[in-house]
């Protein structure tokens, strides 16, 4: 067995004296491991960090074996990001993230996601866009995708400000006027038919963060025992301080200052 | 069918020998073999040593360091420099700086670095010590000396988030191009820290 794919590295565990076990999310493989030979030298060690894209051959005497990895460094990101907290946070959680994915079940558009994720790690507002969409993205690969596209109530598709914390439907204003208090903010770079959606202030990054680790937490980690990592909610406390020493306070409570490529 | 060629002794001790680093069941054949052929001059000499590690040998309550006392020789230094403590992520890392003569401050292990692929955890690390060493008024500077990877530099960050309310400057070790390192060999990512944290020559 053979193939060529791009990667992106999620992790590595070093597997004796020189092999190392490498995760990749590969755009046509899903999430997938092989032996890299030599993976815990020098030479490897800083291609094998998370972030960094690889070319990767794999190769395997039958299909359901390990296999190794031959692997060739296409974008090393990782020590660009080795510099910002919120950016070494990022990477981290978006490794666990990615590691929910069922191995070996190829899932393009999450591969597609993370690559976008971390080429747009520079500015702190922009990841935390990002990564809130890459959450909700994949809460929808899991089986559990949020209906943001129409009031969950009455079928409206505009003026959607509400989520139901117990559907995770849309609510829209209207219809959730009388229950606003038990219902869940769903910040305007979520709604799905809106073209304020790159536009966001602190508060809705905190309030993206807050729904899709709320659903999150229900459908995915806690049945296997998990919960969120020490290393979202470090990136959603780096981001929020990066943000106060570069914006006024009386500005990041407006909306509208930040923007994001979508 | 093959037969044995020794006792159990032997095979055991090869066994052994055999979980060390750098050696496989190959060269823990020759290693037994040299030992046995040695006994005076080396095994007996080294199962006093082995022994006296075992009873000896303990983890510094201050530091994390290993030594034969606690606090370790390090801690109880008194030329060393209080205003200074250095985190490792590891003993080894310990030595290497020690060998270099790099510092004459005091040193930190945590025992290891924040990843979430081995499941190490906050509470798997010595951080709540090192957060109370760095509110003693006489620590003016911590030093993160953590690998420059992904999961080093996080635990570093995840340190300087902790001492935020500590009256201490956080440094980090520089990264960039190597001694004997040639730009044209090196990534590309190191290449860009190095650019990005170039100094006045």
């Amino acid at each position: 067995m053979e193939w060529t794919d791009d990667g992106i590295v999620l992790g590595v565990r070093r597997h004796g004296e020189s092999a190392a076990i490498v995760e990749l999310l590969t755009r046509s493989h899903g999430r997938h491991l092989g032996l890299v030979r030599g993976g815990a030298g020098s030479r490897m060690r800083p291609l094998l960090q998370p972030g960094n894209s690889v070319n990767a051959l794999w190769r395997a005497r039958l299909d359901e074996h390990l296999g190794t990895y031959v692997l060739e460094g296409t974008r090393m990101r990782a020590a660009s990001l080795l510099a910002s907290s919120h950016a070494t946070y990022g990477v981290t959680h978006l490794a666990a993230l990615a590691r929910l994915l069922p191995e070996r079940d190829p899932h393009e558009g999450m591969f597609a996601m993370l690559e976008r994720t971390l080429d747009d790690f520079d500015s702190a507002g922009g990841a935390a866009i990002h990564l809130v969409r890459f959450e909700l993205a994949m809460l929808t690969e899991l089986g559990f995708g949020l209906d943001l596209s129409a009031c969950a109530a009455t079928g409206a598709t505009a003026d959607l400000i509400y989520v139901s914390p117990k559907s995770g439907g849309a609510v829209s204003r209207q219809a959730g006027e009388p229950w606003r208090d038990r219902l869940l903010p769903l910040p305007p770079f979520l709604r799905a038919i809106n073209d304020e959606q790159n536009c966001w202030s602190e508060q809705d990054l905190l309030d993206g963060f807050e729904l899709t680790g709320r659903f999150l937490l229900r459908y995915v980690l806690e049945p296997r025992g998990q919960g969120h990592s020490d290393a979202r909610a470090g990136f959603i406390n780096a981001v929020v301080r990066k943000r106060a020493a570069a914006i006024p306070e009386g500005a990041r409570t407006g909306a509208g200052e930040g923007r994001a490529s979508s | 069918m093959p037969t044995a060629v020794t006792g159990p002794e032997i095979d055991r001790l090869i066994q052994l020998l055999a979980r060390l680093p750098g050696l496989g069941p190959r060269s823990a054949r020759r290693a037994a073999l040299h030992l046995i052929k040695k006994r005076e001059a080396l095994m007996t000499p080294l199962a006093g040593a082995l022994q006296v590690a075992i009873d000896r040998i303990r983890v510094c309550e201050t530091c994390g360091n290993i030594d034969t006392r606690s606090p370790c020789t390090v801690c109880t230094d008194a030329r060393r420099d209080p205003s200074i403590i250095v985190v490792v992520a590891d003993v080894a890392d310990l030595w290497a700086l020690e060998r270099a003569g790099a510092t004459n401050g005091f040193y930190h292990v945590l025992g290891a670095t924040l990843s979430p692929l081995d499941g190490v955890g906050p509470q798997d690390l010595t951080i709540d010590a090192l957060v109370s060493r760095a509110h003693d008024p006489r620590v003016a500077e911590i030093v993160l000396a953590l690998n420059a990877t992904v999961d080093g530099q996080t635990t570093a960050h995840y340190i300087t988030d902790l001492l935020g309310d500590a009256n201490v400057k956080v440094t980090r070790l520089a990264h960039g191009v190597p001694v004997g390192g040639e730009l044209d060999y090196l990534d590309e990512g190191t290449l860009s820290a190095a650019m990005r944290q170039r100094t006045l020559f």
